[in-house]
């Protein structure tokens, strides 16, 4: 009896983590690179993006029982302030294209200061950030949460995606941002370029997952979670749920802005259909696919989604809907812990075998 | 000056809309606490039942779309949304993945292109600026609140029906088959749904993504009138209805919505729990 | 805690195979694209089959199929048969872009046909310029612009919007209202009718826009109704057109009072909409399933008897449909697939369409195609009033237009 036990035991350790964590680093940062041809490569660092959003989710939903259905959003925030950088930087001193066939005769002095890089990266982080602070102290302190929560933030990404529509001359439109061709030196559309954004964007997923992993393990986190079980108990213990919640919110916000300046130079465009409720949707159900409950989970539920997206509408496009929504409805009635909490069982069943 | 008045009666057809595709929620969501993202396609379950029943007779299609979408919720409700009470945040996740399978599915039975409805003759014309077909809805809206109200507040099931949203466990108790009363409650509410297409036809499109259009507005009434509030839905859809119509006689369609949507979320900073609100011990 | 360490184990373990399982499919997908690539041709077609695009993109595809179906029968292109690749546009703009990008560096197709919306071709633009490709676009759009790996054939402004206008302006309407969704078509298209009723002395009495797949339009028609005028230019695109329509029909205006006149209403929406709704109402296009051609009835025939005897053919189908011949055509002269030297050899290729003659108009890859306006009848099908006698020549920067000089 004792040697399975501290082979389990073997598994648990910091050490453990890191040898898996590892594992997959090599995995996606050696292997993915060499084995993909780059089409492919590329739709990797496309779900990639999506696993940094989803990240957030299963930061602010999984952890912090906040399901936010506008985190596209705070994607399109980052994407639209990368958009712009790139867009001026392409421009060189003249109007951007679109800005040209809307009849924008002067550039917009909301775009001006976007013509600097770092002012530009710095918005990515900071506008979303901005906005979910805003949102959140405004929604939290009025104690709206669970049903009401994801219905306003699913509000705000419909009114945030006709707002862009209507503001051609200064938002590109229903086409958004698109026909990009100089990524900081180098051809956007290269295949070095493209290798490399994949490499960025692996490197960034996995420094970031590390982050939340340890403001989950953190005091903090540890608030989260009795936020998330019992709201009202925190309150009486003298914490502030409103301002756990609202910090919780920004860090997800942040996460999906980066994700989306980060999706611009890897798929060439953003646009406001990338940000309403339906990409919002879909990207909490990756999540809820991949395991709510588990970081890992909805990096896993993104990637995976991701590929399943891909895979049947080359597939079996006609199919595509039924497939998508009966899968929701699967994981959702008989697994409503993912993929990752499926795991989890048979592990612990394993166990109580052994 | 003509405009500005007739943006009154405007308005409030435009709330009459948005009432008749909310009432069905306030049962659903607001009795029920469940978050059902599949009410659009009720919707457009009740607007091909009008179709198919063109010729049969325009007001025959009402309650037969009442009984189609009802009996749809029921079937979902049986096989699926039972396992998810008291987790509202999963059955919107669930219900979308029924939605968009629904949706699917009139594409294949009825084709992706829009089909064609034709108002029935007697609804041709109209008084001032308000055609008879908006006078019909609002008629219409107007008769099943009266509907819900007499059903609620005057029959023995209404009553079961607010017992179990208010204490479920002491309605139980007292005998109440409350997995019935569950039933019945999504029954009417998805049947309300049907209702709404079969008014719909008058005045939009038919097609298979019919009930997107109108979810996230449906549940916006109902956010900001207070859950389960009957009254609330009402003066809610009349006031963003009136809302829509002047912002949008002012400005344009697209300032129109997003004032909407934003007043809402102002208006919910003053009064989080909506216009009417009573404490009970509901399934969230 | 336990738990947590052993569900990121199995969930990395997991990702680690989900990742080998992406390299394992694309190269089988690797394999099956040399293997065909000896006996048929591939060609890529690329419209939303889902989404709300897909209920105008659907009729499309099928009718680039027809044409497919009708080259494969009569012996092929190059002594080869074409084999569609079907994807699915999705009515979302990035996946267009994935989706080219699929075609062409999977797939390896000799050209793609698809798109509809302004913005699915925005989105797709660059990919084709990038891998230096063919795309075959087969919609009106809004003009200002001429990319050299895109073949459109739909009309441009000078051969759809401008005839439209012209001929309200023969008939004595001279104070519009215009009307469209809010996207690049209709906001461009409003451009262009403002600088042409400046200088022909029109007036614009209102410009609404509202959102795609808005169903909302009592307000608008009362806006409408106040300003009284002459005729209306409508260029809403999709769904929205049969919440516009019901709602200005049950006002009780005729459309002798008040005609509309429509860039993006054929005979399959005429169907949606309800052809008591927009009956006697206006449309501009380069083709109707009513158009006098022997090429047509042999269309009309042949689309019907492959999908049923109730469908319908518009203008954007029959353009999708003439892509297909086009490209045959231009691939024959060429003698290769060869996207350069079908490029060079497109130029001036000229066969009798459904539509009368069209030619390909080497300069700026677009078509020379007859302008059409017609009337909605009560049956659904719709009659040419006027047509423009002969092609017109494209000139998507209204270059040829002095009132147009500070557009572009």
């Amino acid at each position: 009896m004792t040697a399975p036990a501290v082979s389990v035991r073997r598994w648990q350790g910091p050490a453990a983590f890191a040898a898996v964590f590892s594992a997959v680093a090599v995995l996606a940062l050696v292997a993915a690179p060499l084995l993909l041809e780059p089409f492919r490569l590329g739709l990797l660092a496309k779900y990639l993006c999506y696993a940094i959003v989803a990240l957030g989710i299963g930061l602010a939903w999984g952890q912090g029982g906040m399901l936010t259905l506008g985190q596209g959003v705070f994607f399109g925030l980052g994407g639209y302030a990368m958009g712009m950088y790139l867009k001026l930087n392409d421009a060189a001193g003249d109007l951007p294209d679109f800005m040209v066939w809307s009849g924008v005769e002067k550039l917009p002095a909301l775009w001006k200061p976007f013509g600097n890089p770092v002012f530009a990266l710095a918005m990515v982080v900071v506008l979303p950030v901005a906005v979910a602070l805003l949102l959140g102290t405004l929604v939290f302190r009025q104690r709206v949460r669970g049903a009401y929560f994801a219905i306003l933030t699913q509000a705000l990404a419909a009114a945030l995606v006709i707002l862009l529509v209507g503001q051609q001359g200064l938002t590109g439109g229903t086409n958004g941002l698109t026909n990009f061709f100089d990524f900081f030196g180098r051809d956007v559309a290269a295949d070095e370029t493209q290798r490399g954004l994949y490499l960025l964007v692996a490197i960034v997923l996995g420094a970031l997952y590390l982050g939340a992993r340890q403001l989950v393990r953190s005091r903090f986190g540890r608030l989260l979670l009795a936020v998330r079980d019992g709201e009202d108990r925190v309150r009486f213990l003298g914490y502030d749920p409103a301002t756990v919640k609202t910090l919780t919110f920004a860090v997800s916000a942040g996460m999906a802005g980066i994700a989306g300046a980060l999706f611009v130079p890897v798929v060439g465009i953003i646009s406001p259909a990338l940000l309403g409720v339906v990409p919002s949707l879909e990207l909490v159900v990756a999540v809820a696919v991949g395991g709510r409950f588990a970081l890992a989970g909805a990096v896993l539920g993104a990637v995976v989604m991701g590929y399943a997206r891909t895979y049947f509408s080359e597939e079996l496009p006609d199919a595509w809907l039924y497939l998508q929504g009966a899968l929701f409805v699967l994981v959702m009635t008989l697994a409503p812990s993912g993929i990752a909490g499926l795991a989890a069982n048979l592990v612990r069943r394993r166990e109580a075998r052994t | 000056m003509e405009g500005v008045l007739n943006q009154l009666p405007i308005g409030l057809s435009i709330g009459a809309v948005l009432l008749l595709i909310a009432l069905g929620l306030t049962f659903t969501f607001g009795q029920m606490g469940v978050v059902n993202m599949a009410h659009g396609e009720f919707i457009m379950a009740g607007a091909y039942t009008a179709y198919l029943l063109q010729g049969v007779g325009f007001l025959i299609a009402l309650p037969a779309a009442f009984v189609v979408a009802g009996l749809m919720g029921l079937v979902l409700e049986r096989t699926l949304i039972r396992r998810f009470y008291g987790r509202p945040l999963d059955t919107l996740l669930l219900t979308w993945g029924v939605s968009l399978m629904l949706q699917q599915l009139a594409r294949d039975l009825f084709g992706a292109p829009n089909v064609q409805v034709a108002s029935p003759a007697w609804l041709r014309g109209g008084v001032g600026i308000l055609p008879y077909n908006r006078l019909f809805i609002m008629a219409l809206a107007a008769a099943s609140v009266l509907a819900i109200w007499a059903y609620m507040n005057r029959t023995g099931q209404g009553r079961r029906m607010r017992a179990v949203m208010q204490n479920r466990r002491l309605a139980a108790t007292s005998g109440i088959d409350t997995g019935r009363v569950d039933q019945r409650t999504f029954f009417i509410g998805s049947g309300l749904a049907g209702v709404a297409g079969v008014a719909l036809t008058l005045i939009g499109p038919v097609g298979p993504t019919l009930g997107t259009y109108y979810i996230v507005d449906a549940f916006l009434v109902v956010v900001a009138g207070g859950l389960g509030q009957l009254r609330g839905a009402v003066l809610a859809a009349a006031g963003l209805g009136l809302l829509n119509s002047y912002a949008e006689f002012w400005s344009d369609a697209s300032l129109a919505k997003v004032v909407v949507f934003v007043a809402i979320i102002g208006f919910l900073q003053v009064r989080p729990q909506g216009l009417f609100f009573v404490r009970s011990r509901a399934l969230t | 805690m336990r738990n947590s360490l052993w569900r990121t184990g199995a969930v990395f373990t997991l990702a680690a195979v989900t990742l080998a399982a992406c390299a394992g499919q694309s190269s089988t997908n690797d394999t099956g694209a040399s293997s065909g690539g000896s006996d048929t041709i591939k060609v890529g077609i690329l419209h939303s089959l889902s989404g709300t695009m897909a209920i105008s993109e659907v009729t499309v595809r099928d009718a680039e199929l027809l044409a497919i179906d009708e080259i494969n029968a009569a012996g092929g292109v190059l002594g080869k048969k074409l084999e569609p690749v079907v994807e699915d546009g999705a009515s979302d703009w990035p996946t267009f872009a994935e989706k080219a990008t699929k075609l062409i560096a999977q797939d390896k197709v000799a050209t793609v046909f698809g798109g509809w919306t302004s913005a699915s071709r925005k989105a797709m633009l660059p990919v084709f310029e990038k891998r230096k490709a063919l795309l075959w676009y087969p919609v009106q759009y809004e003009g200002l612009e001429s990319s050299p790996y895109i073949f459109y054939t739909g009309a441009t402004t000078n051969q759809q919007i401008v005839p439209g206008l012209d001929y309200l302006k023969e008939k004595g309407k001279k104070r519009l209202f215009l009307v469209g969704s809010d996207y690049v078509f209709p906001r461009t298209a409003n451009k262009i009718i403002k600088a042409y009723a400046a200088a022909n002395g029109m007036e614009i009495l209102g410009e609404e826009y509202t959102p795609l797949g808005h169903t909302e339009y009592s307000t608008l028609v009362n806006k409408i109704v106040e300003a009284k005028p002459d005729a209306v230019f409508n260029t809403l695109n999709g769904d929205s057109n049969v919440a516009f329509f019901k709602q200005l029909k049950s006002t009780g205006i005729s459309a002798d009072q008040m005609p509309v006149m429509s860039v993006s209403v054929a005979e399959e929406e005429v169907r949606g909409i309800g052809v008591d709704n927009v009956a006697g109402h206006l449309v501009a296009w380069n083709y109707y399933q009513t158009t006098d051609t022997p090429a047509n009835q042999k269309f009309v025939a042949a689309f019907k008897a492959k999908y049923g005897a109730d469908k319908v053919t518009s203008d954007p189908m029959e353009a999708g449909y003439n892509a297909v011949y086009l490209w045959a055509e231009a691939v024959k002269k060429a003698g290769t697939t060869d996207v350069e030297a079908v490029k060079k050899a497109a130029g001036g290729v000229s066969l009798d369409r459904p539509e009368g003659k069209v030619t390909i108009d080497g300069d700026n890859q677009h078509v020379y195609k007859t302008a059409r306006i017609g009337v909605v009848q009560p049956d659904g099908q719709i009659k040419e009033v006027w047509n423009s006698g002969e092609p017109i020549k494209p000139d998507p920067y209204l270059k040829t237009y002095s009132w147009a000089g500070g557009l572009v």
